[in-house]
């Protein structure tokens, strides 16, 4: 650090220069190259002290600013590390203070002279400015001659690694939080010995168990002891985070490489067979790289060389006008090698043999035996780990997805079970509720009251609009479902433009209580949202209320009796006509909710319920209808297959539902009447 | 049976009768004397793409109006002529074909996804249209007839992804995109791309999902997944429309910080992220050419009045701003020439210059592409962004050099008279388009 | 037997020859043939309202006929674009790359032809390799034929599968409507080799014909719809005149007596529904050249439903109702979202039918669904009072119950 305070000292001047503390954990190797890269800062610095006297006044900080000031204005990733160190070099102990405000963008240049200042209040005009240096109030400036720093995360990066020094054993625990947090984010050979001499006074036990935990992954990465790598990496056996995995993979990382015999010092980590694990042309053409064999000619350089030595309309020998084929071509090139104007083309025996005469192997890029070979056993066992974890998650993935369609198509399973009719305006009906939560968001700012409330007034409106269309539609074309099915479609594209016309067309937030934010995460693996966990409670919820009302009460008696016969449960006194209205009114009601929940964790457009509506129906055909169960079985199985499929084929969603489509077209053909199939009368035509 | 026959003659001639009716109402279209200049607006107002393209009819109709006010052009007054396709691909020609012919519009202001752009163009080529293309877009085009106001790839994605390389250090690469075109193309070029810059192939992680897509939960977790061999992620999202909603739900559910995971999105404009909640999305980017936030005295005045038009509430993005540099840019060429001509306009619009909204000039480039600044901006918690780094104007580049097919193609309408000119053998490939 | 069929059916020959006077009349104004006093653009409407017209005599066939509400035949029509596009694609790009290979130095091989050709066509949607099912995309012949065989095909599968199970009603109407929305939503991806969401485009532009004006072809065109509509119509009206016209209507009224009668009601239902898909797939084959372009869009499970909304407005179970239909509203929907129709002030409001006239379709059919079930073609029927028409008539035993192979 000499030539750090030396420059200072000289930059100074008549300012009384500061003591400085020379930072004695930095590890041995990071410690020439940031000197290095400070000295380059420096000697500018040293310039501009000649060149600049007007900064002769301001402080150290400030100094460094103004000699950088570009970079400062302009902060880049790979530009501002010496500059920061630079900060920091000046010893004030107002950098680090500086370095927050700088990262939390509330540092401020003045337009008229380029001086960088805190200010107090950021919304106020003019603005109060502090001296960086001295914390003393510094005048006022209006706040169209001020202008935001505003580093991005990649410069934060850097500011926040070269804080953790000030901040591992700061007072506050939260800043210490925030020093491992920076130090989990980038991870540096110098944090290494910081943290270690962090450990023993830290009085927070949680804090304490991180600190450890982190001082040896990076004991995994940047220890220098063997052995001492060794016991850390064992010890996050069956540890399935992803920064245990992020720090082992690394050591595991491998390079391509050939020789003549397999070399005894290297850390192999398998040789390759050239023809089954490296292509026999990417082997021949490492060896043409290293410039052991000739370069192979491709097609391109073959139609070159060719084009290059037409005489006369003749190229070979031959005439141009036939080389239209790829033989002609191939004769005429190898004509040219025999007459020596072009190398000649070394022949698939030619390369195959240059391939046999050497070894190809993969090395670790780890020259440590030991190391790598406790990585890969740790990582075997964790990754075995991982897998069944990730099933898991795949589980709680579908069956999140079930909840959603399972809320989307019951409604539509009741109606379709009591009375025969698909309700195509069901998706509408969702698309009611999901508005519903966003006026009622509106009107009531705060979120929890605001759910709370849209959910009964989903219901209401949804039901509302199910019995209207029931008793002005549905009614009239009581035995005639494929009319009611293309009325009720009629019904849905005039409600779809419509809800346009009011809301428009751009999507409408509706925004989850704060409670719901964020994940129920296990471990790094297997997490769900809180969103997803509250739709799945949701359709438990009304599962079994649904289960209760049809079960146990008079209006499901009724409602089954119509189910199963209508004529003989009106000749019985219930009233076929009323027990159609509720149900399809309470069908449309649970639509309404069900447009709520979904609202909360998609968008909120007027399409949003027809992108449901097939998925709908689908779960109704499979499970088979009017049956609480069926829509259960149905939406399990399509919740769970579609993320099955969706896990084969990750890259490309569309194609799980297209196959998803197919097998249940499929599944139909087994069983016409869906997975619970009514019996009896019922299941008639 | 002679009462049947004439009863099914009757609800015959209805159609037909129908038919011929509308046939000479649609076909006789009387021409006024002081004849205004007709503009040609095409935008879906209903269907899945009016959420972004109903805004842009107001912009246009926006700038129309205060031309008038300004006293019209050529001396005479403007006509916007407001046509729906319906965010329905073949409507689109055939709107086209309609508004060139039927009503015989000067110009046409138009189009978002590249499949109605697509769509429009063997219409535009054989009638000797005219287009204002305003969105952003992935290249591989240059049409004699159409001006393209958004930004090519090097404008947009080539820069957010350097963005992502140097500044942030990201070393592993999500790209996330709507299955179609756009983010099709983008994504190859930039895998190419990533790749010179010697990012292998197995760290570069591509997904696609349908439009309107909501379930993104395990998408997102593999992304998180991506960070367990210890590089940095990123995030490239290319995802249209009203899915980013859910996707970004999903981000802030997992817990997706910008500092952990940036992702930069091409399609997230102001526009996209009124209809989110964004205090969890702080920090996430976004590349454009424009942003409401941006800092000038001409960008404040265009907001204002946006606002007095349309409401407090709604917000500016880019290719409004890029309607507004093509709409201004079209009057001066046409006051320049004299005329609506299109091609004596075309001529005039080369080399046409307009001050941007964000600062600096566009100028118009002979293979009918602007020169803009790349714009990247973070997230704020008001749903605006915060511009944390500005380029200088970068000129649009219609063939990208980052794809070997195209690297060799270049684009002069001025001096080669040619869309899609290659330079290895010297000669022009084709005068009309790839549709 | 053509000649007594056509005797018998008077209704036919009127059709017939309204729309060879229409076919006259919109040549004779056209641009291209006469006197231009109707635009290329609408004649490319007219002409494709006719192919409009046959898909929606093939759905008045399988369901106003047959009794099955298809909600997928808009995927066959689809099918059949696809199938002419692929050839159009394929020959124009070959034109365009021949030109420019014969700048080349070496003459062109034809894997580069080939080649070349796949990266104009792919390279937009970022590939460059042509799929195998392209294989057949340079034979005209071929691909023509395909128009017939891949609809059909299809919807023999599907139906022998649903048919089979006896899948019936709202069930297969559901079902069907899952197959349109499976298929397009393969035909979204990128990798069906299709080109995805882009869809085949540039397909007004016809291979040998480069020079001659859309006018033209535009009218060309409007021929072969009419041709195709005019043939379709008579095949329609020749099927269900006779025999089996009657047991397939016994099939919609009753299936299941039917099936006593001793009829192979299945083999029935397939031979309908295979049927209109060729039809269907005929009609796309040649709407998608007038329109332009094709998509998956096209085929999304929407637009079947419209098929069935026009067919149900127009008038089930009669053949000119359901042409009046597919005329009607596909006509009215482009005169309304073309911003012509005036806005109607309110004070208060301003209607303006680029908004509002989902609405009105929407609860215009809503009404015509409760009040004139048997749509438009029966209230034209009601009026001058032919109870025979205007009641979808029963099903009347057969005379001989043959049974067919």
């Amino acid at each position: 650090m000499f030539r750090g305070s030396f420059a200072a000292a000289l930059r100074h001047g008549a300012a009384a220069p500061t003591p400085h503390p020379s930072p004695t954990h930095m590890g041995a190797g990071t410690w020439s190259g940031r000197c290095l890269a400070m000295l380059l800062v420096l000697v500018p610095l040293v310039l501009a002290v000649l060149t600049l006297p007007a900064h002769a006044q301001t402080g150290p900080i400030q100094t460094v600013l103004q000699d950088n000031r570009e970079d400062v204005e302009r902060a880049s990733r790979r530009t501002v590390g010496p500059i920061v160190d630079a900060i920091i070099a000046t010893g004030s102990d107002r950098a680090p203070l500086f370095l927050e405000r700088w990262s939390e963008r509330v540092v401020y240049q003045r337009e008229t002279d380029g001086l960088f200042f805190l200010v107090e209040d950021e919304d106020a005009d003019p603005m109060a400015l502090i001296d960086i240096d001295t914390g003393a109030p510094a005048g006022e400036a209006p706040e169209d001659d001020m202008d935001q720093l505003r580093p991005n995360s990649g410069v934060r990066g850097v500011i926040a690694a070269a804080l953790v020094r000030f901040q591992l054993s700061d007072p506050d625990p939260d800043r210490r939080a925030a020093g491992l947090q920076a130090i989990e984010r980038d991870p540096d050979a110098s944090h290494l010995a910081a943290l270690r001499a962090a450990i023993d006074n830290e009085p927070d036990v949680a804090l304490k168990a991180r600190k450890q935990r982190l001082e040896r992954l990076l004991t995994v990465t940047f220890g220098a002891d063997e052995a001492a790598r060794v016991a850390a990496i064992e010890s996050f056996a069956g540890d399935i985070s992803v920064d245990v995995r992020a720090t082992l993979n690394p050591l595991l990382s491998t390079r391509t490489r050939f020789a003549e015999v397999l070399p005894a010092d290297a850390n192999v980590a398998r040789t390759l067979e050239p023809g089954s694990d490296i292509a026999i042309e990417d082997a021949y053409a490492m060896l043409a790289d290293a410039g052991r064999v000739p370069e192979t000619v491709d097609d391109d350089a073959r139609d070159a060389a060719l084009v290059a030595n037409i005489a006369d309309g003749r190229v070979g020998g031959v005439s141009v006008a036939s080389l239209d084929t790829d033989q002609a071509r191939e004769d005429a090139y190898a004509a040219l090698a025999a007459t020596g104007s072009v190398p000649p083309r070394p022949s698939a025996e030619d390369r195959a043999a240059a391939v046999a005469d050497h070894v190809f192997f993969e090395t670790y890029n780890e020259p440590s035996r030991a190391v790598t070979d406790a990585a890969r056993a740790t990582l075997q066992s964790i990754e075995s780990r991982v897998a069944a974890y990730g099933w898991l998650d795949l589980g709680l993935d579908g069956l999140s997805l079930a909840s959603i369609y399972f809320l989307a198509a019951i409604g539509l399973a009741i109606t379709f079970g009591v009375m025969g009719v698909i309700n195509m305006a069901h998706g509408e009906f969702i698309m009611i509720g999901a508005y519903t939560g966003y006026v009622v968001q509106q009107f009531v700012p705060d979120h929890t009251a605001s759910i709370i409330l849209a959910l009964p007034l989903a219901f209401l409106l949804a039901f509302a609009a199910g019995v209207a269309l029931e008793r002005l539609v549905i009614r009239h074309l009581m035995h005639r479902p494929l009319e009611t099915l293309l009325a009720t479609f009629g019904i849905s594209i005039a409600l779809q433009q419509l809800a346009k016309n009011i809301f428009g067309t751009q999507a409408r937030p509706l925004t989850a209580p704060g409670w719901l934010d964020g994940a129920l995460t296990f471990n790094d693996v297997v997490s769900i949202s809180y969103i997803r966990i509250a739709i799945f409670v949701l359709a438990l919820v009304f599962f079994v209320l649904l289960w209760f009302i049809l079960n146990r009460t008079r209006l499901g008696l009724e409602v089954r009796a119509v189910t199963q016969n209508s004529r003989m449960a009106a000749s019985m006194g219930i009233s076929p006509d009323r027990v159609n209205m509720l149900t399809f009114g309470l069908g449309s009601g649970i639509a309404g909710i069900a447009g709520v929940a979904i609202g909360l964790y998609a968008q909120v457009t007027s399409e949003l319920g027809a992108s449901y509506i097939v998925q709908s129906f689908m779960t109704v055909v499979v499970g088979g209808v009017g049956n609480i169960w069926g829509t259960l079985a149905g939406a399990g199985m399509i919740g769970s297959l579609q993320k099955l499929i969706e896990w084969f084929n990750p890259a490309n969603t569309l194609a799980a539902q297209t196959y998803m489509i197919i097998f249940i077209i499929i599944f139909i053909q087994f069983r016409p009447k869906g997975i619970f199939a009514l019996r009896g009368r019922a299941a008639g035509d | 049976m002679t009462r049947p026959h004439k009863t099914h003659s009757l609800p015959f001639a209805l159609p037909l009768a129908c038919a011929l009716v509308a046939t000479t109402a649609l076909a006789g279209v009387a021409q006024a004397q002081e004849e205004p200049i007709k503009v040609g607006i095409l935008h879906s107002l209903s269907g899945t793409m009016a959420i972004s393209e109903t805004t842009l009819k107001d912009t246009v109709e926006m700038l129309i109006d205060q031309q008038n006010e300004k006293g019209g052009l050529l001396g005479r007054p403007i006509e916007a002529v407001v046509v729906d396709p319906a965010s329905d691909w073949p409507l689109f020609a055939e709107k086209t074909r309609e508004l060139l012919t039927v009503e015989e519009v000067d110009v046409i202001f138009g189009c978002w996804t590249s499949v109605s752009r697509k769509a429009v163009l063997p219409v535009l080529e054989e009638l000797n249209g005219l287009l204002f293309y305003p969105v952003q877009y992935e290249g591989e085009e240059s049409s004699k007839n159409v001006f393209y106001t958004g930004a090519a790839p090097n404008q947009q994605a080539i820069p957010a992804t350097d963005y992502f390389l140097e500044e942030l250090g990201v070393e592993k690469f999500a790209l996330l995109g709507t299955d179609y075109v756009y983010p099709r193309t983008t994504n190859r070029i930039l895998e190419q791309y990533l790749k010179d810059k010697g990012i292998p192939e197995e760290d570069i992680f591509v997904n696609y999902t349908p439009f309107g897509h909501s379930d993104w939960s395990s998408i997102v977790a593999d992304v998180i997944e991506l960070g367990a061999d210890g590089k940095k992620v990123g995030v490239i999202s290319t995802i249209n429309g009203d899915a980013n909603v859910g996707f970004y739900k999903e981000l802030a559910a997992q817990g997706v910080s910008a500092d952990d995971i940036p992702v930069v999105a091409f399609s997230v404009g102001e526009e996209e992220l009124s209809g989110l909640d964004t205090t969890n999305l702080v920090g996430h980017l976004a590349a454009w050419n424009y942003f409401q936030s941006a800092d000038t005295d001409v960008n404040e005045e265009f907001v204002a009045t946006w606002k007095e038009r349309m409401g407090e509430d709604r917000v500016t993005n880019d290719p409004m701003e890029a309607h507004y540099i093509g709409f201004n840019m079209w009057v001066n060429a046409v006051t320049d020439a004299g005329t609506t001509d299109v091609d004596a306009v075309r001529e005039a619009m080369w080399g046409q210059e307009f001050a941007n909204l964000t600062g600096g000039t566009a100028t118009m480039l002979p293979n009918h592409h602007l020169t803009k600044p790349v714009l990247i901006g973070e997230i704020t918690e008001e749903g605006q962004f915060d511009i944390i780094s500005q380029t200088e104007e970068v000129a649009g580049d219609a063939w990208t050099d980052y794809l070997p097919e195209s690297a060799v193609l270049k684009s002069d309408w001025k001096d080669l008279g040619c869309g899609m000119y290659n330079t290895e053998t010297e000669t022009c490939v084709q005068i009309e388009s790839n549709y | 037997m053509e000649r007594t069929f056509l005797i018998r059916h008077p209704s036919v020959m009127i059709f017939i020859a309204l729309l060879a006077l229409f076919t006259l009349g919109a040549t004779i104004l056209s641009e291209g043939f006469g006197i231009g006093l109707i635009s290329t653009s609408f004649v490319k409407t007219l002409g494709k309202t006719l192919c409009l017209c046959l898909v929606a005599i093939a759905m008045d066939l399988v369901w106003g006929y047959c009794g099955i509400l298809s909600l997928g035949h808009f995927a066959f029509f689809g099918l059949g674009g696809y199938m002419i596009g692929m050839w159009l694609m394929y020959e124009r790009t070959k034109g365009i790359v021949v030109d420019q290979l014969a700048a080349a130095q070496l003459p062109p091989t034809p894997e580069e032809v080939r080649e070349a050709i796949g990266a104009q066509i792919f390279g937009v949607v970022g590939g460059s390799e042509i799929p195998t099912i392209w294989m057949f995309a340079d034979s005209l012949i071929i691909q023509l034929a395909l128009v017939v065989l891949v609809p059909g095909l299809l919807a023999l599968v599907f139906g022998w599968l649903a048919f089979r199970s006896r899948v019936t009603g709202v069930y297969l109407s559901i079902l069907t409507q899952a197959m349109t929305l499976a298929l397009s939503l393969y035909l979204f991806q990128n990798d069906s080799g299709l080109r995805g969401n882009n869809g085949l485009s540039g397909l007004q532009n016809i291979p040998g014909a480069e020079n001659i004006s859309q006018d033209v072809v535009s009218v060309w065109f409007l021929w072969a719809s009419a041709l195709a509509l005019g043939a379709g119509y008579l095949l329609a009206a020749w099927l269900v005149a006779g025999k089996f016209g009657n047991v397939v209507r016994g099939i919609r009224d009753d299936e299941a007596r039917v099936r006593f009668l001793g009829y192979n009601v299945e083999a029935y239902k397939l031979v309908v529904f295979t049927l209109t898909a060729v039809i269907a797939g005929i009609a796309g084959a040649l709407y998608y050249p007038q329109a332009g372009i094709i998509n998956p869009a096209e085929i999304a499970p929407i637009a079947s439903i419209y098929l069935a909304v026009w067919v149900a407005i127009g008038g089930r179970g009669r053949l000119y109702g359901a042409v009046i239909g597919a005329a009607l509203v596909s006509l009215l929907s482009t005169w309304f979202t073309s911003g012509r129709a005036p806005d109607i002030p309110l004070g208060f409001y301003t209607i303006e039918w680029v908004d509002w006239w989902l609405v009105l379709l929407g609860f215009g059919f809503v009404l015509v669904t409760l009040f004139a079930p048997q749509g438009l073609g029966g209230l034209v029927d009601r009026l001058v009072r032919n109870p025979r028409a205007a009641r979808p008539q029963p099903a009347r035993p057969p005379q001989s119950a043959k049974e067919p192979a």
